[in-house]
């Protein structure tokens, strides 16, 4: 299996909070792959540092074996990282397609172009529906994401990450503030992404987690407790007694 | 964006044809419609940082006021051609927007506001004392002014520099409409929306937004310019801050971030002060001070964003 993206001896302090206390981490070609820990643990820190939006104090990533540690978060980004965020990071005030047709315009370049109206990209167009069409948004299409229910933005969250085409994808807690009704709509869209990319998820919904991950890894208090198959991590002391202890069904 | 089509609605013919409307019913009132088109083109130039680009700045009057010296510093030692000037404004006040913007657009909210405000004081300071160029506070006095194309003279009258103005406007809001309704106009008012977002996509936010201000800066500075070749006269007010903020006003007048709120605005605005300093000189900033207050209260998308209501409102009722 090649490696997607890999960290060594990461570390990130804010001032005299370590947040990530040497982290070596990898994320194999195609993964499915859980980061789950307690709050505060570190985990959306982690998410931050792999793309690019913080700086680590100290230590590498690399990204497909490439050195991507001072890469600016765009070009990093533009390589293929793409991600979601714990508390919706939507345009709110304007459409789904929008919100979507933003991201694949970037990708494509469209972005750069200055005079033919974007109305008139049908190729940027044109993806962004069928990608809202996979995830079942099509109906959503021209209304403003502030006026969709939570449930739904979560999915756009989703569908502007796709939208990058990326090649690895870090979830933080993708089904968080869902009602669990509609949580499995989440699971499904996540079990139905093209499983060439790499991912990583975050999730405090150990039944999501259970589900859909082949391999997890223990974030507490900034270093890596353990990793391993759901099944060692289930059974593994250390873990139940920092986060799966307080959790009756595990 | 991508979702709606940026069209040429009917209603966009308006304010063309009212200008030619003005020319017949209004001969009288030339000289004040050229300095409205100006403005009209300043606003504008402030909607594609301000409304689009979501950067606050009080700074523009900088860009107004290099363009309005370059091309009178040219018409006096080189050459008076008015679209030569126009040109030459733009580029300088373009150049100067993009070594600023690369420097201040670096920072964010209150500081930049701070930045913005601290370029207009600079450039005003070396102004007043490179008074070998520039005249210092007499300013440039008779600045010679070429027939417009080598054909049109500017005339008592104010016939030609109001068609000059007004021309210029309409080339330059059509470049500004199709900037923002292009995919880079749709990526800049997603980083005014969410500036993290842009990031975690992929846009070189920073670039993009350097690019909108060097832009907005040049269209800034022809506006300068327009005021040189009309008025024949480069001022150091044309520096202030005072500018800056007017322009503003303007723009917060007639609706930030649509395009016609730069053409609403400084309409509005011109004309009341107009009325309102023949009725009651006195009274004319107690005037424009209640006309804010009340759009700030009531109708916080400007003048437009007011219509905007109103027209969806009997559209309700009727449906
Ligand atoms: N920008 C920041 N400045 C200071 N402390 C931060 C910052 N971001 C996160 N932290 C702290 O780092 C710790 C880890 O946060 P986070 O990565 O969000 O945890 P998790 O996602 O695992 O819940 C927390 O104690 C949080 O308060
Ligand atoms: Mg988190």
């Amino acid at each position: 299996m090649t490696i997607a993206l890999e960290t060594r001896r990461l570390r990130k302090s804010f001032g005299a909070l370590t947040v990530a206390d040497g982290i070596d981490f990898s994320l194999e070609g195609g993964a499915r792959h859980a980061l789950i820990g307690p709050n505060g643990a570190g985990k959306t820190t982690l998410v931050n540092l792999l793309t690019g939006a913080l700086a680590p104090s100290s230590g590498q990533i690399y990204l497909e074996g490439e050195d991507v540690t001072s890469l600016a978060q765009a070009k990093r980004v533009r390589r293929g990282i793409g991600r979601t965020f714990q508390i919706n990071s939507l345009f709110r005030s304007l459409t789904v397609l929008d919100n979507v047709a933003l991201a694949v315009a970037e990708r494509t370049g469209a972005a750069r172009k200055l005079f033919r109206p974007a109305f008139s990209h049908d190729e940027v167009k044109d993806e962004a529906h069928a990608l809202l069409g996979s995830l079942g948004l099509s109906d959503d299409a021209s209304r403003a994401v502030r006026d969709l229910a939570y449930g739904k933005q979560r999915l756009v969250e989703i569908a502007i990450a796709l939208g990058m085409r990326p090649r690895v994808l870090l979830l933080d807690e993708p089904a968080a503030g869902v009602p669990s009704a509609e949580s499995h709509r989440i699971l499904e869209v996540l079990a139905a992404l093209p499983p060439e990319i790499a991912i990583l998820i975050i999730e405090h919904d150990m039944d999501l987690v259970f589900r859909f991950a082949r391999r997890i890894t223990v974030l507490a208090a900034g270093a890596i407790l353990m990793e391993g198959s759901p099944q060692e991590v289930a059974h593994d002391a250390r873990v139940r007694q920092v986060y799966l202890g307080e959790r009756a069904h595990v | 964006m991508y979702s709606a089509p940026a069209r040429l609605r009917p209603l966009e013919a308006l304010p063309w044809l009212l200008a030619i409307a003005v020319y017949f019913a209004a001969p009288s009132y030339l000289p004040l419609g050229a300095y409205v088109f100006i403005m009209i083109l300043f606003t504008l130039s402030l909607d594609l940082v301000v409304g689009y680009g979501g950067i606050v700045t009080l700074g523009h009057s900088a860009y107004f006021g290099f363009g309005a010296y370059t091309a009178g510093i040219l018409a006096v030692r080189l050459n008076g051609d008015p679209l030569l000037g126009l040109a030459a404004a733009a580029l300088a006040a373009g150049l100067l927007g993009l070594a600023t913007g690369a420097v201040i657009l670096r920072t964010r909210a209150l500081t930049l506001l701070m930045l913005t405000l601290a370029i207009t004081s600079i450039v005003l300071e070396i102004a007043s004392s490179a008074t070998a160029l520039t005249n210092g506070s007499d300013g440039l006095h008779s600045v010679p002014v070429d027939p417009v194309l080598g054909r049109f003279a500017f005339d008592l009258f104010g016939t030609t520099a109001y068609f000059y103005c007004l021309a210029v406007v309409l080339a330059c809001w059509t470049l500004v409409r199709s900037l923002v309704n292009s995919p880079f106009g749709a990526a800049l008012v997603g980083s005014r929306e969410n500036d993290a977002r842009m990031h975690a996509i992929g846009a070189p936010v920073y670039a993009r937004r350097l690019q909108a201000y060097s832009i907005s800066c040049a269209l800034a500075g022809m506006a300068g310019a327009l005021l040189t070749q009309t008025t024949q006269f480069a001022g150091l007010s044309t520096l202030g801050f005072e500018l800056s903020g007017e322009g503003l006003v303007m723009l917060v007048l007639g609706g930030v971030g649509r395009l016609y709120g730069a053409f609403v605005g400084p309409t509005v605005y011109i004309v009341a002060r107009d009325y309102l300093a023949r009725q009651t000189p006195e009274y004319w900033y107690m005037g424009i001070g209640v006309l804010l207050v009340l759009i700030v209260l009531f109708a916080r998308g400007g003048i437009l964003g007011l219509v905007d209501v109103l027209v969806n409102r009997l559209r309700a009722k009727r449906s």
